[in-house]
């Protein structure tokens, strides 16, 4: 260790390179091995709740009982893997819509002159100084039964009734599209920004109608920036506690809920963290996936 | 880049050995440094006193108090559990205490040290020591009930006949159906709903027998479709503005959820019923964890907070019933009269404490609920 730390001694490149896997370690390797560690654990009344991995009496060797009871478990009661499904099916819909949306938005912006892009792009980042919570909350009031967009409906005359929005499938959808929305455009817009809309003209000289040489040229040139948004937005909305929480109503069963509730009404701390391994290994091939985009853009851009 | 992954591999190496010593062994729980400072951590509810209680004690006692707060048992029971906490009192709820307590996370009070215990009302610690053994662990901080909050003239457009003061209300699929159009939520809290779910079917609320469990299913899955939400805080703002009729929550939040109403002026009245079939009882509990830095503050904090006027004064404030005897002749008229904060003693007979789930009760318990919640 002490000859491969030497190598790195002197100059600040070393430290460079050393502090992101410093950091890694600390925040993701050591947290993953200590839940993979209670996912072998046995539940217990105690501090902490679950039952010690090995017992070492300090002269013999170390007695290590490990536990699959927790993981078998899971596949005796379909409802975790039907939660497991439905987060995935929600991740889905949610990225598609993300992308339906996002992708006029992020070809509007390339196409913009410098000046009205950098505004546009303000306009895009600036939901972010408000913190989520509040954002989707003020979705509630926007969806709920007496909230603004039925009462302005109904002063229209449009509806009769209020139309029930909250606590649906659809205001699920409507918070995670919103919230998730940049993580599309972003990609893109780095991506659609540096293509050569020459080919476009070129195209359109040769007689190319412009929706042709948007499906042949700038669809498949943007293809590597479709594919980190959607991974971008599809990642972490599998996982998604808070929206479906807020706005999905009770009938909405994502893994993130199921995680909760063991970790908190069932107390079973080692079910809940087989439960998170689970999840983190479903993902794990959309994560190299993601990974194996960014290496090529990277590549392409050399 | 292959230099990085030789650097990888030692870097494991040492997080490896971080990890087996950070969290290899169970700690022994107990013996932390003890100091003595004159400060006092305190980790309770938000908004959960009166605006002076703190002021008074630190003018009174020289004890500098740093406050923390939680939003859910859930919450203080986890950074409890981790151990380490560093808080010399926290303000758990009845079925959670008793979990805590068996965990062996509580020092025992040492009642030399609380004078003001005589002020106690005997027969609500008598109930208490349900969940704690001979009030061991534990001084009652305020308590309340489980009911419904409704608003009656949404509910009377409706149902003119609607049975207001019976869990029937919500539970009788004929009313709930009824009665849905404008707004059902239930609380967000598998254990005390079955509880109350017991309750309307005339069992020992308690009980962790299957059939019983089994029963309870069959009448949430009959209300299902007739229950607009599931949660634990949203119904308060929600009764008071319209959107909901009938919410099943806690009296304290019911009855902010009245007032509120009240203060906005939009015509809104928000009723709370105890039903008469009876419901459970909560009561939050001032305790300190075995590894309190600071016990001694601990003790003279809790003792403090048994004086009457300071219990008075808490209660005239938050609106919620305290466990002081002493402090009865202090209480705001309005307060003392409320049924809805101190029921009478005919609804206080049917009133139950809730006990602690055993682990394969609560998985049982938890798994009816999602059944219930998603249909699946």
């Amino acid at each position: 260790m002490r000859a491969v730390l030497g190598r790195f001694k002197f100059g600040g490149r070393g430290l460079v390179v050393v502090l992101p896997y410093v950091w890694l370690m600390l925040f993701f390797v050591v947290p993953f091995l200590i839940v993979l560690k209670i996912s072998f654990s046995d539940i217990d009344l105690a501090i902490p709740p679950y039952k010690p991995l090995w017992i070492w009496d300090g002269e013999h060797a170390p007695a290590i009982t490990l536990n699959f009871n927790n993981y078998t478990f899971l596949f005796t009661d379909k409802l975790y893997v039907k939660a497991l499904l439905n987060s995935l099916k929600v991740a889905f819909v949610s990225s598609m819509l993300c992308l339906l949306i996002g992708y006029p938005m992020a070809y509007g912006i390339a196409r913009s002159r410098p000046a009205v892009r950098s505004v546009l792009l303000m306009l895009i980042v600036l939901p972010f100084w408000t913190s989520l919570l509040l954002r989707v909350y003020a979705w509630i009031g926007l969806l709920k039964a007496n909230g603004v967009i039925n009462n302005v409906l109904l002063h229209l005359g449009l509806i009769h009734e209020p139309l029930t929005m909250l606590y649906t499938p659809f205001a699920m959808y409507v918070g995670i599209v919103y919230s998730y929305l940049p993580f599309m455009i972003l990609p893109l817009y780095a991506n659609l920004e540096k293509m050569d809309w020459q080919l476009i003209e070129a195209a359109e000289d040769l007689g190319c109608r412009p929706w042709r040489a948007f499906l042949s040229i700038t669809l498949p040139l943007s293809r590597n920036g479709v594919l980190a948004g959607s991974m971008l937005v599809f990642i972490p909305a599998v996982g998604e506690f808070v929206i479906p929480a807020l706005l999905g109503g009770p009938n909405a069963l994502m893994i993130g809920r199921i995680l909760w509730d063991e970790f908190f009404s069932n107390r079973d701390w080692p079910v809940a963290s087989a439960v998170a391994i689970l999840m983190l290994l479903l993902l794990v091939p959309f994560m190299m996936w993601y990974q194996s985009i960014q290496a090529r853009e990277a590549a392409a851009s050399e | 880049m292959g230099r990085l992954r030789r650097l990888a591999l030692p870097g494991c190496a040492a997080a490896l050995a971080l990890l087996i010593s950070a969290c290899g062994g169970h700690k022994s729980g107990g013996a932390a440094a003890v100091s003595n400072a004159k400060v006092l951590n305190l980790f309770i509810w938000a908004d959960y006193m009166a605006p002076d209680t703190v002021d008074k004690f630190e003018h009174q006692t020289g004890i500098k108090v740093n406050v923390a707060f939680y939003d859910s048992n859930e919450d203080l029971e986890t950074k409890l559990l981790a151990g380490s906490s560093g808080y010399d009192i926290v303000v758990p709820s009845a079925s959670f205490f008793e979990r805590q307590i068996k965990a062996g996370i509580y020092l025992p009070l040492d009642k030399a040290k609380l004078p003001n215990l005589s002020n106690l009302d005997p027969a609500l610690m008598a109930r208490t020591a349900a969940n704690d053994p001979s009030n061991a662990h534990g001084v009652i901080y305020m308590w309340g009930t489980i009911g419904i909050g409704y608003n009656e003239k949404m509910i009377h457009a409706l149902l003119p006949d609607a049975p207001l003061n019976s869990w029937r209300l919500v539970f009788d699929p004929a009313v709930a159906a009824k009665v849905s159009k404008c707004g059902i939520n239930f609380l967000d809290s598998p254990a005390e709903m079955m509880r109350i779910v017991y309750s309307y079917l005339g069992k020992d609320p308690n009980s962790d027998k299957p059939e019983d469990l089994a029963a309870a299913e069959k009448v949430l899955a009959a209300v299902r479709p007739y229950i607009r939400n599931i949660s634990t805080a949203d119904y308060i703002e929600a009764l008071a503005n319209g959107d909901l009729c009938i919410a099943v929550g806690y009296n304290g939040d019911l009855l902010q959820s009245r007032d509120r109403a009240h203060d906005a002026n939009k015509g809104i009245d928000i009723g709370y019923v105890t039903p008469r079939e009876g419901t459970i009882l909560w009561f939050d509990n001032l305790a300190i964890p075995k590894d309190a830095p600071h016990p001694g503050n601990a003790h003279t904090f809790i003792n403090y907070i048994m004086t009457p006027q300071v219990a008075a004064d808490i209660t005239n404030f938050k609106r919620f019933a305290n466990g002081n005897l002493a402090s009865l002749p202090l209480l705001l008229p309005d307060v003392k009269a409320d049924p809805g904060i101190y029921p009478t003693e005919q609804i206080m007979a049917r009133l139950k404490v809730q006990t602690a789930d055993s682990a394969g009760q609560a998985r049982l318990v938890t798994r009816v609920w999602q059944k219930f919640k998603t249909g699946q």
